[in-house]
């Protein structure tokens, strides 16, 4: 097929332009794959290199490439949305495809360097680059055909895929133009459109990815198949640190399929000519494990730990007036601990990665979220350089961060296996459920103790935040950016800029060093418990000062009107105030939150029905959501249903325990996710806005735990102070 | 050798009679629309059809299903209960992640092949088995009863 890439804008200007949102930061395995070539690309004249976001074909495809991995989010669809826009081409003609790992081309605008998808920034990253890719494109179509036609680029007219002049009648469609198109220069300013001429930004384009997720054809890493390449599935050590010590593989070699056995740092691989050989060329291996340096504590020691740390303070994270003076002085004081257990990402396609090692180069297949991250290390483990290191980025089935690995665990486990085997072979490492429960990289367990101070007048004039947790980022690519005098950045987001105004407020954090299990954002990451303790907190503030839980947010959000916004429209929507009918037995409560993550706002009313036995049904779910403009209004929505969901399952049933360092859950059985039954009737209300679009990946995860939390506590004066809950304390 | 009627098509496949029907159609047979996502029938990310009925692959030895028509994904939409249930998933746009999505639909399509109005009691039944970590649930129902509304 005859093709031409437009090329669109330089890398330079690109982050000239977004100069303000370009944080510095360093990967260290970059550079030490490749000394010298992170972080001085911007200034250097000679990597004035063209980015390419756009190809259209003769044959008037339209394709977008996307930086971005599709996980769910929608981030094909919105991606595509604001280019064809720009482009003003027809739905219809455009399709997507995941982009080559290259981070001069490819850079996640607000990682600096590197390129990855993660902390919902695919669309507030990627919306002035792919405006401006998609009007260059425009404007280059618009030069090939007013030269074609001998008439003024001015007096051409753009719309659905089709390039006319009024005044000749001609018409051309993309593909007929784009062989001149590309002889054009590439514009070095481009229009942009005004908001109001948008004609799919804020409708409903829909998912590009629908049809091929509907007919079995979506390709995910698990369905990779390479001539020659053997599938590995592996033992992995009961606890984190262990280590192989001996192995006997022969009852695993007797297998048929079974191919061969090897060590690797991560444990004993089995591979196997497939997946069913090679699981039960694994399940026969006999292996000794050296558990000398494994983390042995269960979760409960470590609770206890943490409890006891919480008893000293810790590194100030936010500090404002005097906490101490207004404590001792204070009315009325209110306190409350919460506990937050493990969490497993549970995607629904487990980890897994296809690395197949060539003379000089390598390729990997991969539902690839870290690219720059991954590939550097990729690299160094092969001695290559970065370059030499090709990812296909597929369809992930579900990530929620855990694709995004700080220490490239599955990939580089893979790439250990083709080592092992010097290359002969391309590898898919299969993890399966139980691999994938097991392998670590958690949210991390926290310990949060909290206490508020009333003066005598009743008014909260005093917040007390101590949080106790490991830290995700330490010892990560992104340490020099996210850590900052010892305070993790994503330990106490959503606590440390707690949005009330309350004038004495401090946030202290521990971050315990010593306990060995590896942990990891998890989606919403911080804000997956700080929301829970400040809002269902809150809640028990407003009970002590005898205020409805709306009317006290409201008082304290004078300073944050988006809050605020999205507070009043959720409470208007879900007729807050009004009385809810139970039937005899049950008791019925409504409750809300209100959380800013990921530079969106998202406030929750939950309906919710508490039975005699202390089960509980979510009913409604009645959202707000403010994250600027909305791309796609439609995926706006799905995402917000999706993040309720999401973290219902944890509330209710989201727990990894260890004893003995061994992880306790392994399928769905004891790690039970959310079924259809348990789904509550959700309303997802969108705020206007003409702003620059943030996050919504995340956002609807954080408000809903607290909501539910407190239409319980409205149902039952009970609030629950552990995740998941305990119906226990419910029982009428 | 096994011999098995998929799809309307009889294939011979060299593997072990213990081998999981989910792993000769992805491994033998490379038609990986049906998903590997527990191993132990509770997510039903590998749903198929057995003679029309809703069956977990990863759990079904190939032995258990020789003799009988064996559905997949990749040919639902042959006949008309699956092509309405694929067009609601798509007018609805069900999907976010889409991999638990084949089985999805092929346990909406064996619910609508006998029940043609169901009501949300009906649907939480017979999609309980069927997991979804993006929790597209709300969705599922709608096009289920969709899907229902365009068969009626």
């Amino acid at each position: 097929m005859s093709e031409i890439i437009i090329e669109n804008l330089s890398r330079r200007r690109f982050l000239q332009g977004s100069a303000g949102l370009t944080l510095g930061f360093c990967l260290p395995v970059m550079a030490a794959g490749a000394a010298g070539k992170s972080g001085v690309v911007a200034a250097s004249p000679a990597s004035f290199e063209p980015n390419a976001f756009l190809r259209i074909g003769a044959d008037n495809s339209v394709t977008v490439m996307s930086k971005h991995l599709e996980m769910g989010q929608g981030t094909y669809t919105g991606l595509a949305t604001i280019l064809a826009d720009e482009l003003d081409a027809d739905w219809a003609q455009v399709r997507v495809e995941g982009a080559a790992a290259d981070a001069k081309r490819y850079n996640n605008t607000f990682w600096g360097p590197a390129q990855g998808t993660g902390g919902s920034t695919a669309m507030a990253n990627s919306w002035d680059q792919m405006r401006k890719a998609g009007a260059s494109g425009r404007a280059m179509l618009v030069s090939a055909a007013a030269k074609r036609w001998q008439v003024g680029a001015a007096e051409i007219v753009v719309r659905d895929g089709v390039v006319s002049h009024a005044g000749s009648g001609r018409k051309a469609s993309f593909g007929e133009l784009a062989l001149d198109a590309a002889n054009e220069a590439v514009p070095t300013e481009v229009k942009l459109k005004d908001p109001k001429e948008f004609r799919l930004i804020g409708k409903q384009a829909k998912r590009k990815d629908s049809a091929a997720k509907t007919n079995g054809t979506a390709q995910f890493t698990q369905d990779v198949f390479l001539p020659g390449m053997l599938v590995a599935v592996v033992a992995h050590p009961p606890q984190f640190g262990a280590t192989v010590q001996s192995f006997d593989a022969s009852k695993a070699k007797a297998i048929k399929g079974v191919v061969d056995v090897v060590q690797i740092p991560q444990g004993v691989a089995v591979l196997a000519s497939d997946t069913w050989s090679a699981k039960k060329g694994r399940d026969a291996l006999s292996v000794t494990w050296d558990d000398s340096k494994a983390f042995k504590l269960g979760s409960d020691e470590i609770l206890v730990k943490y409890k006891e740390m919480a008893k000293k303070p810790g590194l100030v994270a936010a500090n404002k007036g005097d906490t101490a003076k207004t404590f001792a002085g204070a009315a009325k004081v209110v306190s409350a601990s919460f506990d937050f257990p493990y969490l497993a990402h549970a995607a629904m396609e487990p980890m897994n990665c296809v690395v197949h090692l060539k003379a000089d180069s390598c390729e990997v297949w991969n539902g690839e979220q870290f690219q720059t991250v991954d590939q550097g290390r990729v690299a160094a483990l092969f001695g290559l350089k970065p370059e030499q290191v090709k990812l296909n980025m597929l369809y992930a089935g579900g990530s929620f961060g855990r694709r995004a690995c700080t220490q490239s665990d599955y990939v580089l486990e893979a790439a250990h296996i083709v080592k092992a085997i010097n290359g002969r072979a391309p590898v898919k490492l299969v993890w399966l459920r139980e691999d994938d429960m097991r392998g670590g990289y958690y949210r991390p367990l926290f310990h949060h103790a909290l206490e508020a101070a009333l003066d005598g007048s009743g008014q909260l004039v005093g917040w007390h935040h101590r949080l106790v947790g490991q830290s995700i980022i330490a010892g990560s690519p992104f340490e020099a950016m996210l850590v900052k005098d010892g305070i993790d950045h994503v330990s106490v987001e959503g606590a440390s800029n707690l949005p009330y105004a309350i004038p004495n407020l401090l946030v202290d954090l521990h971050t315990p060093t010593d306990i060995g299990v590896p942990v990891l954002w998890w989606r919403s990451v911080g804000s997956s418990h700080t929301a829970y303790s400040t809002e269902v907190f809150l809640d028990q503030v407003a009970a002590a000062m005898g205020k409805d839980p709306v009317a006290l947010r409201l008082e304290l959000l004078t300073e944050h009107p988006k809050h605020a916004g999205v507070l009043k429209l959720a409470a208007d929507k879900a007729n807050w105030g009004t009385p809810l009918k139970a039937a005899a037995g049950e008791r019925r409560g409504r409750g809300v939150a209100v959380h800013e993550s990921f530079k969106s706002f998202v406030a929750q009313v939950a309906e919710v029905t508490v039975k005699k036995d202390g089960s509980i049904k979510v009913d409604r779910v009645v959202c707000a959501v403010d994250c600027g403009t909305a791309i796609n209004p439609d995926n706006i929505r799905s995402q917000v249903e999706g993040a309720v969901g999401f973290a219902l399952s944890a509330a209710l049933h989201g727990e990894i325990t260890l004893k003995g360092g061994r992880v306790e859950q392994g399928n769905f059985d004891t790690y039970p996710p959310l079924r259809i039954a348990e789904m509550p009737k959700i309303e997802v209300h969108i705020v206007p806005s003409t702003g620059a679009p943030t996050g919504i990946g995340e956002p609807g995860v954080p408000p809903l735990a607290p909501a539910v939390a407190n239409a319980i506590a409205a149902a039952t004066g009970k609030f629950l102070h552990r995740m998941p809950f305990n119906t226990a304390e419910l029982v009428a | 050798m096994i011999k098995l009627t998929i799809n309307g098509k009889v294939h011979q496949l060299d593997v072990a009679p213990d081998t999981p029907l989910l792993w000769a159609l992805r491994d033998s047979l490379q038609m990986t629309g049906t998903k590997y996502g527990c191993g132990q029938g509770l997510c039903g990310a590998c749903t198929v059809h057995v003679d029309g009925k809703p069956v977990r692959a990863c759990s079904t030895p190939v032995s258990a299903v020789v003799g009988h028509k064996i559905r997949t994904i990749e040919t639902v939409d042959a006949e008309r209960v699956g092509k309405v249930v694929q067009e609601a998933w798509r007018k609805l746009d069900v999907v976010q992640c889409g991999y638990c999505q084949s089985g999805q639909i092929m346990s909406a399509v064996a619910l609508l092949s006998q029940n043609r109005k169901p009501s949300d009691a009906d649907i939480d039944t017979a999609m309980a088995g069927n997991l979804c970590r993006c929790a597209t649930y709300v969705r599922i129902r709608a096009a289920i009863h969709e899907a229902a509304k365009a068969l009626a």
